[in-house]
This record gives structure tokens, C-alpha cells and sequence, in this order.
């Protein structure tokens, strides 16, 4: 097998005395779009923050096409090419729409491809080029959500990640959200997907990851997961 | 439904076409009465009872009375005005009665009992003042001069704008020269415009006849302004003809500009210098706080540095350490105080919001104490300061570039430089990296921001105008004490900066002409002029919230809340209803 593009090896991060990551390991391949499911509090977004480096893990290793983070800082990390779309989407309200793209692509230093990107979004976005100049605090939550990931992939990102993508959207939009989703996995992004929405991110997986008390449970590929009693029980609503 | 039912009597104005609202108008009565006393109590009505704004005919005590009526008639009639305009006088005359009831309450209640050992000002000259009327005596002047003003100002209300708008900005003016008559004709006295000056201004208050003609002249111009609408007729003209004119229009302020302090004398002069440090300082600020959001209240911090910085390397006298020019001691101050910014900054970089402000608010006080400090004594001079520091130009006393003059120049100089660099740096890569801090530090660094370098440079950016602009105020003053640092420095920059809106350089301009130059022309005035100080600064925060002159990313902020609501709610569904949402 190939080398993983992300691998993240028996990480153990903490929140001051609480153990929030007992041992996380997972690998993203190139191309891949990973589910990484679970409840509330389970470790999902902690294992994003770690691996973007925000919150720092006590002992383990991530690697980026073989090289170790451990000694970087999260802005270091982006320039990598690990870039975080945040959990809420947390737009920069009081900026445009064009100038959070160009935040996006702020370690781009080529002017013109800075436009030429901008354009793309513009592009994979129709919705936002009508609101090029309008400031993001005024979009509404699905087109602030394309936003994110719009402005998340300025930089051309080796591995995106998505921290709950669908969260707060109605389901026409959390449809389109997905769509998204499998439009950039067929561009051949490499995605790693946290999402309480189990159903639709093992719809659009390939492989998942079930994380249960910071520990990950479950390792399979997304058809095999949406099959599996315990999954379907738990994350899918099914009895 | 009783909700339904109640909704009329609490929407102002919704009711008011056919009902008098007189809950309303006994609001609107009750708070301009206590006004009134307010202004008779602390002082204002019987200390400039002598005061004119036109000699012989009204003074500014009475006048503060009359303006209190009138603006609350106005108010009052409003509402009525659309009803019909016979309604509004009746109105205006009932609202003026009552708050000048209040003060013949004042006088009543003064004659019954000794109000003397509270208030100070419950004098016998003031009751004189309050009962004192042209034809009437006694108590129940207030009431009908309450009554009259009233009626009056709503009669204005219900003339049609052609005429009301001239007429209300024609007796603001009569205000505005009467209270700064005195200033204009002492320049104005030795120019060959002296006898005009003396004609028209006494030494305060305008003359008679000078009231006349600054009425018709600004009733005039503005009626003639309102006719021909200048403005949207050169915005109507193709764009090679409207820069012709506005051109010429420009120069011509540049040249106004430049010749003000020769025509107005050394004491605007030195008001519009001190206005330009403290847009020196604005614009630092707006730096740290207005782009990256990060709230300085220790700001004199950097002012000292520089300031004493010039002192010590330029100073003739004790203390002085190098005899240096003015000029090359400068750069020093400025980089003294980017030094600063970075003591100031590392150990900050963690700390947000309140916290923020609470910390440099220490680091402010530290610097104000120890330039105060026996510790600094031998190398700051303490209370005694440090003096003889030398004008940036060596002219003798009578050249024309002598005293403030010259600071005037090297101030707007400066000022104006600083202001290209400040608004290049706005739209830099630099400046969106600071204003993403602002809106969210954790995202901007997530964009590859390095948050260390991005803070400490808008640290030390906004500590280096301060400097400068504390090296200037060095050259200004001559001297600089340890009381010339004070946190009330720190407060007045960030309140240019609110007051002006936040993140705009414009803006920064027009904070410091209202907070620093007209406090500065209102001397004459004393105390009371802190007591309007802060009446302003509440009135524009809450009139204009987003400042007098906002960015353009400001307003679209304020626009902001409103489209916000439009967003249909279906939309914003909890996860609650999402997760049944998704269920089979």
C-alpha cells in the first residue's frame, strides 16, 4: 500500500487534566474522503484540532506525507497544506466575501493565482460570485458554509478538513452541502470528514473511522460501517 | 389578544395622528424641566447671565434657558405637526409652559427654603435672573417665556422646509459666531479687516448689527444652496468637467489650509497643532485597535517614550544628554517607541478582550508612574521635567515660522504623511492579516496568519506614531513633565478613534477636531465645557453608534444586523430538529 498522505499515530491530547485523545491513530490516503463519526464529546473535533495543530497533543505523532508536525505551529501547519474549515463555519464577518477568499490564500504569494483561484470558487460557487462584495456576516448559513470551504481551498489544501460541515443547515442545504462534498472527492481532494450526520457522510465516505471516549472503535470501509449492527444502531437510528 | 390591544399607546407616533399623546408630551416636559434646573443648579444660567452671544440683546445664561424650551417644543411637536400645525403651537406652548413651571418650582421652593448650603448656585441672582422678564416680574415669568419660546419653535416646525431649514441653521449660526465671536476678532484685529471685526464682533458676543447680518447671511446662502442644489449638479457634470471644478475646489482648501494660522494668529495655530498630534496619535491607534482589534489603553505609554526620547537627546538644560537637533532625535523617538511596542506586546500576546484592555491599561500606568518615579528622578527630572527642548526650526522670535506656527506645519505635515502610510497599510496583506485577527484570531492563524508577528507589528506600528507624535508635542511644549503623561491622554485618543469610527482615517480627522480642537476653543468656558464633553460623546454613540465618519466595512457591519434578520428562519434549525431531520 501506498504511503498515507495524513497518518496520525497513537495521538494523546489533554485539556489540562481531562484526557480528551486516548491513542487516536487513523491515515488518510490521497484522494480519499475518511469519515471520522461519533457523538457529542467523543473526541472529533480534538482530533481535528490536533492535527491543525490548535490544540497541541501530549505524546504521538501526525505526519504529513511522512514528515512529523510535532514541531510546528498552526499557521506553519496550513502553509503545509492542512487546512481546517472550523466547526461553524466562523466566516470574517466584517470582511467581504472576495476579501475572505483572499484571507484564504494568504500564504499564496502569486498575485495571479490568487485571482485566478478566487475565480474557481467563484466558479464551484455561482451563489457567492452574486456576493462578491457583500460582507460574509450577511450571508445566509448555507452560502456562509460555502464560504468556508471555498475560501479553505484558496490555498489548494494536500488535505482538507471539514468539522461538521451540515451543522445548523436545513436539509435542502445540508443536501447541497454533501453535494459539495462529492464534487470536490471526484476533483480528487483529499478530505477528512467529521460529522455528527452519520447517514450522509458514509454515503459519501470511503473508509470511517467511529470514535467513542477519544478511543477509535471502529475502522472499516464506509459501506461495511453503514452495514454494521453496532453503527446502525447507535449513528444511524436504525433498530 | 390584550397585546394586540396595547400596542398603540407604546409605539410613539403610531397613535399620535389622532390622539394628543399627551403622555408624551408630559415626558418630553418633565425631563426638559429638570434640564433647566440642571442648567440654573450647576451654574451654567447664572455664571454666564452677564456673558453675551449678542451684546445688548441676549446672553448666554438666558439663552441656554430659551433653547431648552424651544428644543423641547420641537421635539414635542413632531409628533403633532402632521395632525395640523395649530395643533403643534398649542402643544409647544403647553411644553414650554411646563418645563418653565419647573422652574418657577425652583423659585418657589428657593423662597421657602435656604437651597443655598447644597447648591451653591441657588443665589438670589439667579431667582433675580428667572424672575426678571421684559415686561413681567415675578414668578411667573418662566411660564410665559416657557409658553411663548414654545409656541415659537413649533411654529418653525410647521413652516414648509424651504423656509424652516434656512431659518433653523440661520439661528444656530447667531449661536455658533456668538459664542466664538471673541476668538475671531482678536486675529481679525490686527488685519485691515479690524474695522469689520469691530463692527460686527464685540469682545464677546456679536454686536446688534453683526447678529443681523450673520442671520441673513446664512439664512441666505442656505436658502440659495437648498435652491440650486451645487452639489448634485457637479456630481451631474461628466467626469473631465467635475474635475475641474472640484479641482480648483481643492486647491482652494489646500491654500485655506495653509494660510490659516497666518490670518488666524498663533492661538489657532497652536489649537490646530495639538489637534494634529492627536490625529498622529488616532492614527496609531487605529492601527492596533481600529484594523487589528486589539484595545490599547496604556497609549500614553508610547507618547512618553517618544516625548521624552526628544526630550533627553535634544535638551539644552539639566538632564539633557547629547545637545542634539530636533530633527535628528526624531527618528529615535520613533523607534524608541516601536521598541516599546514590543515590550509591550510579547507578554500580551495570549490576553483577549477585557483582559487586553486591563493589561496595557497596567503597562499605561507603569510608564505614567515611573516617568514620575525618585527612581527616574536623575534621569527624567520627575515633577521638575526636562526643558529648554528646542523648536524643530531655529527662527528668531519675530520670524513668521516662530512658536506654534511652525508646529502647525510640521503637524499637518506629518500628520498628512502618516495618513498615506496608514491608509497603504489598510489595504495591504498586512492590513487584512490584522483585520482577520480581529474577527477571529484562531481562524486567522488557521489561514497561515503567524499571530505573534501580525500582533507585535500592529503594536509597534501604533506605538510608533505615538511616538512620533510625542516627539512633536515635545518640540510644541518646549518642556516635558512628569504630569504631562496622563492616562486621560490614553482615554481621549481611544475616544477619537470610537468617536470618529473605528478603523477609519477620516475619521480619525474628525475626532480630533471635535473632542481635542473645540474643547480647546471652549476654554473660556472652564469646567462646564467636561460636562458637554461627555454629554457629547453619549449623544454621538447613541445617535451614530458606528461613528462620526465610519470605514466603509463599518457601515456595511451596522447594515449587517438588519439584512441579518431577513434571513428566513428555516434556515437556523437547531440540531435537534436536523438529526430528526435526517432520520428515515
Amino acid at each position: 500500500m501506498t504511503q498515507p498522505v495524513l497518518s496520525v499515530v497513537d495521538v494523546n491530547t489533554f485539556y489540562g487534566s481531562i484526557h480528551a485523545l486516548r491513542g487516536i491513530s487513523l491515515e488518510v490516503h490521497q484522494g480519499e474522503v475518511v469519515a471520522l463519526i461519533g457523538g457529542n464529546g467523543a473526541g472529533k473535533s480534538t482530533t481535528l484540532n490536533s492535527i491543525s495543530g490548535l490544540v497541541r497533543p501530549r505524546t504521538g505523532q501526525i505526519m504529513l506525507d511522512g514528515e512529523d508536525l510535532a514541531t510546528y505551529q498552526a499557521h506553519q501547519i496550513m502553509a503545509k497544506g492542512i487546512v481546517q474549515v472550523p466547526e461553524g463555519r466562523r466566516i470574517f464577518a466584517r470582511l467581504t466575501v472576495t476579501e475572505n477568499l483572499k484571507m484564504g490564500a494568504f500564504v499564496v504569494k502569486d498575485k495571479a493565482l490568487v485571482l485566478q483561484r478566487i475565480e474557481s470558487a467563484f466558479d464551484r460557487f455561482p451563489r457567492l460570485k452574486q456576493r462578491e462584495h457583500q460582507v460574509a456576516g450577511t450571508l445566509s448559513g448555507g452560502e456562509q458554509q460555502m464560504l468556508a470551504i471555498g475560501r479553505a481551498l484558496m490555498s489548494d489544501p494536500k488535505v482538507l478538513l471539514l468539522d461538521e460541515p451540515s451543522m445548523g443547515l436545513a436539509p435542502v442545504l445540508v443536501d447541497q452541502i454533501f453535494e459539495t462534498i462529492g464534487q470536490l472527492h471526484e476533483q480528487g481532494t483529499t478530505i477528512l470528514l467529521v460529522e455528527q450526520n452519520a447517514r450522509k457522510a458514509l454515503e459519501i465516505a470511503d473508509r470511517g473511522y467511529v470514535i467513542e471516549t477519544g478511543t477509535i472503535v471502529l475502522a472499516e470501509r464506509a459501506a461495511d460501517l453503514r452495514d454494521n449492527e453496532m453503527v446502525q444502531k447507535a449513528y444511524l437510528g436504525i433498530d | 389578544m390584550t397585546a394586540v390591544a396595547i400596542q398603540p399607546t407604546d409605539m410613539p407616533g403610531a397613535g399620535a395622528a389622532d390622539t394628543w399623546n399627551l403622555r408624551r408630551v408630559l415626558q418630553i416636559s418633565v425631563i426638559a424641566g429638570v434640564v433647566a434646573i440642571y442648567l440654573c443648579l450647576v451654574g451654567i444660567v447664572p455664571v454666564f447671565a452677564e456673558r453675551p452671544l449678542i451684546v445688548d440683546v441676549l446672553e448666554l445664561g438666558q439663552a441656554a434657558l430659551l433653547i431648552t424650551f424651544g428644543a423641547a417644543s420641537y421635539l414635542a411637536g413632531m409628533d403633532q405637526v402632521k395632525a395640523s400645525w395649530l395643533r403643534a403651537v398649542v402643544v409647544g406652548a403647553i411644553v414650554g409652559a411646563i418645563t418653565g413651571a419647573f422652574l418657577t418650582g425652583l423659585v418657589l421652593l428657593g423662597e421657602a427654603i435656604d437651597l443655598r448650603s447644597v447648591f451653591l448656585n441657588a443665589s438670589p441672582t439667579l431667582y433675580a435672573l428667572l424672575t426678571d422678564g421684559i415686561v413681567l416680574t415675578g414668578p411667573i415669568v418662566p411660564i410665559v417665556a416657557g409658553a411663548i419660546t414654545g409656541a415659537l419653535a413649533a411654529v418653525i416646525l410647521g413652516l414648509p422646509s424651504a423656509i424652516r431649514v434656512p431659518l433653523v441653521i440661520g439661528l444656530s449660526s447667531l449661536l455658533f459666531f456668538g459664542l466664538f465671536a471673541g476668538l475671531l476678532r482678536t486675529p481679525m484685529l490686527v488685519t485691515p479687516l479690524r474695522d469689520v471685526a469691530r463692527f460686527m464682533f464685540g469682545s464677546e458676543g456679536l454686536t446688534a448689527a453683526g447678529a443681523a447680518i450673520v442671520f441673513v447671511v446664512s439664512v441666505g446662502t442656505t436658502a440659495i444652496v437648498r435652491r440650486t442644489k451645487p452639489r448634485q449638479r457637479v456630481n451631474a457634470l461628466p467626469p473631465r468637467q467635475r474635475r475641474l471644478v472640484v479641482g480648483p475646489l481643492g486647491l482652494l482648501v489646500l491654500a485655506l489650509v495653509l494660510l490659516f494660522p497666518l490670518a488666524m494668529g498663533p492661538f489657532f495655530a497652536q489649537v490646530i497643532a495639538l489637534v494634529a498630534i492627536f490625529v498622529l496619535l488616532g492614527m496609531g491607534l487605529n492601527i492596533t485597535l481600529g484594523l487589528a482589534g486589539l484595545l490599547d489603553l496604556g497609549f500614553v505609554a508610547f507618547f512618553a517614550v517618544g516625548a521624552y526620547t526628544v526630550a533627553l537627546l535634544t535638551s539644552t538644560a539639566e538632564y539633557g544628554l547629547a545637545n542634539w537637533g530636533f530633527w535628528e532625535a526624531v527618528p529615535f523617538a520613533v523607534l524608541f517607541a516601536m521598541l516599546f511596542g514590543l515590550i509591550l506586546g510579547l507578554p500580551i500576546l495570549r490576553i483577549r478582550g477585557d483582559y487586553l484592555a486591563i493589561a496595557t491599561l497596567g503597562f499605561g500606568e507603569i510608564i505614567r508612574i515611573l516617568a514620575g518615579s525618585d527612581l527616574m528622578k536623575p534621569i527624567l527630572g520627575g515633577p521638575r521635567g526636562i526643558l529648554n527642548i528646542p523648536k524643530p526650526l531655529d527662527v528668531p522670535p519675530t520670524h513668521w515660522l516662530s512658536g506654534p506656527v511652525q508646529i502647525y506645519y510640521i503637524a499637518l505635515a506629518f500628520a498628512a504623511v502618516v495618513a498615506f502610510i496608514a491608509w497603504r497599510l489598510r489595504s495591504s496583506r498586512l492590513g487584512r492579516s490584522w483585520m482577520a485577527i480581529r474577527e477571529d484570531e484562531d481562524v486567522a492563524e488557521g489561514m497561515g496568519v503567524n499571530l505573534v508577528q501580525t500582533k507585535l507589528l500592529a503594536y509597534m506600528l501604533g506605538g510608533a506614531f505615538a511616538g512620533l507624535a510625542g516627539a512633536i508635542s515635545a518640540g510644541l511644549v518646549g518642556s516635558i513633565f512628569a504630569s504631562s503623561i496622563q492616562l486621560q491622554l490614553s482615554i481621549n485618543v481611544a475616544a477619537i478613534v470610537i468617536v470618529g469610527g473605528m478603523g477609519s482615517i477620516p475619521g480619525v480627522v474628525v475626532g480630533a477636531l471635535i473632542l481635542v480642537g473645540l474643547p480647546e476653543l471652549f476654554r473660556e468656558f472652564s469646567d462646564y465645557r467636561l460636562l458637554f464633553y461627555g454629554i457629547a460623546l453619549m449623544v454621538i454613540m447613541i445617535l451614530r453608534p458606528e461613528g462620526l465618519l465610519p470605514s466603509r466595512v463599518t457601515r456595511r457591519e451596522l447594515h449587517t444586523s438588519r439584512e441579518l434578520a431577513d434571513v428566513p428562519d428555516s434556515e437556523l434549525v437547531t440540531d435537534e430538529e436536523r438529526r430528526e431531520a435526517s432520520l428515515p
